[in-house]
């Protein structure tokens, strides 16, 4: 039995497919739990999952007004001071909440959009959809446009607006991964430039309310936001997770996984309706968070040493790399509370880097 | 033999026309129309009138002959981009080199005080060189050295985190963020002489190496190690492409901003239209062929930009997107995806 770490060769861009023949052994060697052969995988989500509850608890810690951990524990289940309940309860847990789950759509939804194209350039930032959001909320904010309809509607619709935009425009008998991208990048251009027009266009304050939302940040988030983003997970995380096992298929190309008897047209479309409704409902609540939904699957990947983003590790440290950088933003200056997006730039990219430096030529590094 | 020779030879005129057409509209329209007898005879020294010379040499004839120099280095620099990294996604947007100008501009205008165009321009142009150097140096970190994928994804790290530290500033200071939205829509808007002669030759230069490496890049397309047995020496290649396209990229950003979908769509038209004059992917032909048609499009979103929200008007940059894009998309939908 081959190395089943080496059996599978993530090659991003138009790189080659690795031979099917190689490919079956692969399937037949694993059974439904892949965590038997994956031990290394395992112990990375279970780690992952500490880290992210920790921070989590740290982060309900920590603030202008330091709350210990056990009085954290005690507003939570509603006794302890009035004051201290409602610092924890309205407003740093649903901030940390937003974070988390925003976090793990990010990260879950990079995973797919990445696995699925095979190309790790190709995530939900890239192929316009949180530009479509960007549009949206921009003209929102610049020209009144909201309707009552609030940030984050718009920002959903904006999102699912270009998503559709995308799926139609690249449909041709059928779609392909590639053409989805391209055509991705083609409407990620036009909204783009539609918001810088806007942001150009409006009034100095105007034009910096817009940026700091187009920046990603989790100030002032409320239960509003918490509400519709863990619907939409309850609905799209599952569906992500049992998708994920499709995608190895169509990892290796179109033509070898209708051979392999996978529904290619459906599974991709799917893939595409449980991506684009997890990034937009992130976006929509978060805005749109730089580099996480691009560097989460790729750091869960270098970690895990698998040959594809692993979906459930992505998410995890999607979460990590939002409720961490949120950490950074609130407490790097005291007093002022700098947008988590510009710590996830700042810090993302290192991050990435170091794991880049360290890539073997094993299919790790790409 | 015959039908392939009327078909390069319509590759060379076509595109030529086309642009000399829209340096002749760019010059008579506008605000105020000139016609174009009329800008003829101002460009040859015999103006009907001192208002239309007027028109003509210093506003029209800088804007013009900007658009020309710094679309054809946004072409080229794509096209480059996209051979050196053999990747059709990457352009000079994504490789930090945008990033570290705007970033530069932005340190300049906020945190210095510098407020005059010719100072920050050097700045940007600093910034791209070094973001660049950057992206280079770390895209060839690790034991595989550089590839594609790590030399593309060392680019989008470094261009969030000079974004992001962008946004810092900006978010703080309303003066830079005034200056940075309106240079960031990319605009031809305050083109002068001055500024085309100071990115001159940064740019002559950044096209003559460019021009130089394209033997080079058809071997690359073959693969490293194809490349290398056909005795090109890999580094030297890669450093000189990347020189070409930081010079490139780094002096147009700073006077037109960061205009970066024509880098990205460009190569892609110049590919499909050799290809139908059967000349295939051949880069001594896509190079200079991208350095033609990218102005041919700025040049078209700046007079648009001009024509359409008069008296006022529309950012280049935006208008770029405007068209470029359901353009780029079109061309998408109609080719086979391996050929795009």
């Amino acid at each position: 039995m081959p190395n089943p770490r080496s059996a599978l060769k993530f090659r991003p861009g138009n790189g080659g497919s690795p031979d099917s023949a190689r490919l079956r052994t692969y399937r037949l060697a694993l059974p439904p739990v892949s965590g038997v052969f994956r031990p290394r995988l395992v112990a990375l989500c279970a780690v992952l999952t500490a880290a992210t509850f920790l921070l989590f608890c740290w982060g309900l810690t920590t603030g202008d007004y330091p709350i210990g951990f056990t009085e954290v524990v005690r507003a939570l289940v509603g006794s302890g001071d009035p004051g201290t309940v409602l610092v924890v309860r309205e407003l740093r847990l649903p901030r940390a909440l937003v974070g988390l789950l925003a976090g793990i759509a990010f990260g879950v939804s990079g995973a797919l959009f990445q696995t699925m194209t095979r190309n790790p350039l190709a995530s939900p930032d890239m192929i316009g959809l949180t530009q479509g959001a960007g549009t949206a909320v921009v003209a929102g904010i610049v020209l009144g446009w909201d309707g009552g309809l609030g940030t984050q509607a718009l920002g959903l619709l904006g999102a699912l607006a270009s998503a559709l935009t995308v799926y139609l425009l690249s449909w041709r008998r059928g779609t392909t991964g590639y053409r989805i991208i391209l055509v991705g990048i083609g409407v990620a251009w036009i909204c783009t430039s539609a918001t810088d027009y806007l942001v150009a266009k409006g009034g100095r304050f105007q034009a910096q309310a817009a940026l700091g939302w187009l920046v990603g940040n989790l100030n002032g988030r409320t239960w509003d936001q918490v509400g519709p983003l863990a619907v939409a997970l309850a609905v799209l995380l599952p569906t992500a997770l049992l998708l994920g096992r499709l995608l190895r298929t169509l990892q290796l190309g179109d033509d070898v996984a209708i051979g392999l008897g996978t529904r290619v047209q459906p599974v991709r479309l799917a893939i595409l309706l449980s991506g684009v409704g997890l990034i937009a409902f992130a976006t929509a609540s978060a805005g749109p968070v730089a580099f996480v939904a691009l560097a989460a699957p790729q750091i869960a990947q270098r970690l895990a040493r698998t040959a594809w983003p692993p979906t459930v590790a992505s998410g995890l440290t999607g979460a990590l790399v939002v409720l961490g950088g949120d950490l950074i933003a609130r407490t790097l200056v005291p007093g002022t509370e700098l947008p988590v997006g510009i710590v996830t730039g700042v810090l993302g990219a290192p991050v990435l880097l170091w794991l880049l430096a360290r890539a073997n030529r094993a299919g790790s590094g790409g | 033999m015959t039908g392939k020779r009327a078909r390069t030879a319509l590759l060379v005129a076509l595109p030529a026309v086309v642009l000399a057409t829209l340096c002749l509209l760019s010059l008579a329209l506008g605000a105020a129309d000139v016609p174009p007898d009329q800008v003829i005879r101002a460009l040859f020294g015999d103006a009907p009138s001192r208002f239309v010379d007027n028109v003509v040499w210093t506003v029209r004839v800088p804007r013009t002959a900007l658009a020309l120099a710094a679309g054809a280095a946004l072409g080229l620099a794509g096209a480059l981009m996209q051979a050196l990294t053999r990747n059709p996604l990457a352009d000079p947007g994504v490789l930090g080199v945008s990033a570290g100008a705007s970033f530069a501009i932005v340190l300049a205008v906020g945190v210095l005080g510098i407020n005059s165009l010719y100072g920050y321009v050097w700045f940007a142009f600093a910034g791209a060189l070094i973001a660049t150097v950057a992206v280079y140096l770390l895209g060839g970190l690790g034991r595989s050295g550089m590839t594609p994928v790590k030399l593309a994804l060392a680019g989008i790290a470094v261009t969030s985190m000079l974004w992001s530290f962008t946004q810092a500033i900006v978010l703080t200071d309303v003066d830079a963020l005034n200056k940075f939205r309106f240079w960031s829509a990319g605009s031809l808007a305050d083109a002068d002489n001055g500024m085309v002669w100071r990115v001159l030759p940064f740019l002559v230069i950044g096209a003559v190496l460019a021009l130089a490496c394209a033997p080079a890049l058809n071997s690359l397309a073959l693969g490293d190690d194809v490349a290398a047995s056909l005795g090109r020496r890999l580094g030297l290649v890669r450093l000189a492409g990347v020189s070409a396209v930081t010079l490139l990229t780094g002096a147009s950003v700073a006077v037109i901003g960061p205009v970066v979908f024509i880098g990205l769509v460009v190569p892609h038209v110049a590919r499909v239209l050799a290809q139908s004059a059967g000349i295939g992917p051949d880069q001594r032909w896509l190079l200079p062929l991208s350095a033609v048609l990218a102005p041919s499009l700025l040049l078209t979103a700046d007079i648009l930009g001009r024509l359409v929200a008069r008296p006022t008007e529309i950012q280049a940059g935006v208008l770029v997107a405007f068209i470029g894009g359901p353009f780029f998309i079109a061309m998408v939908r109609r080719r086979n995806p391996a050929e795009v």
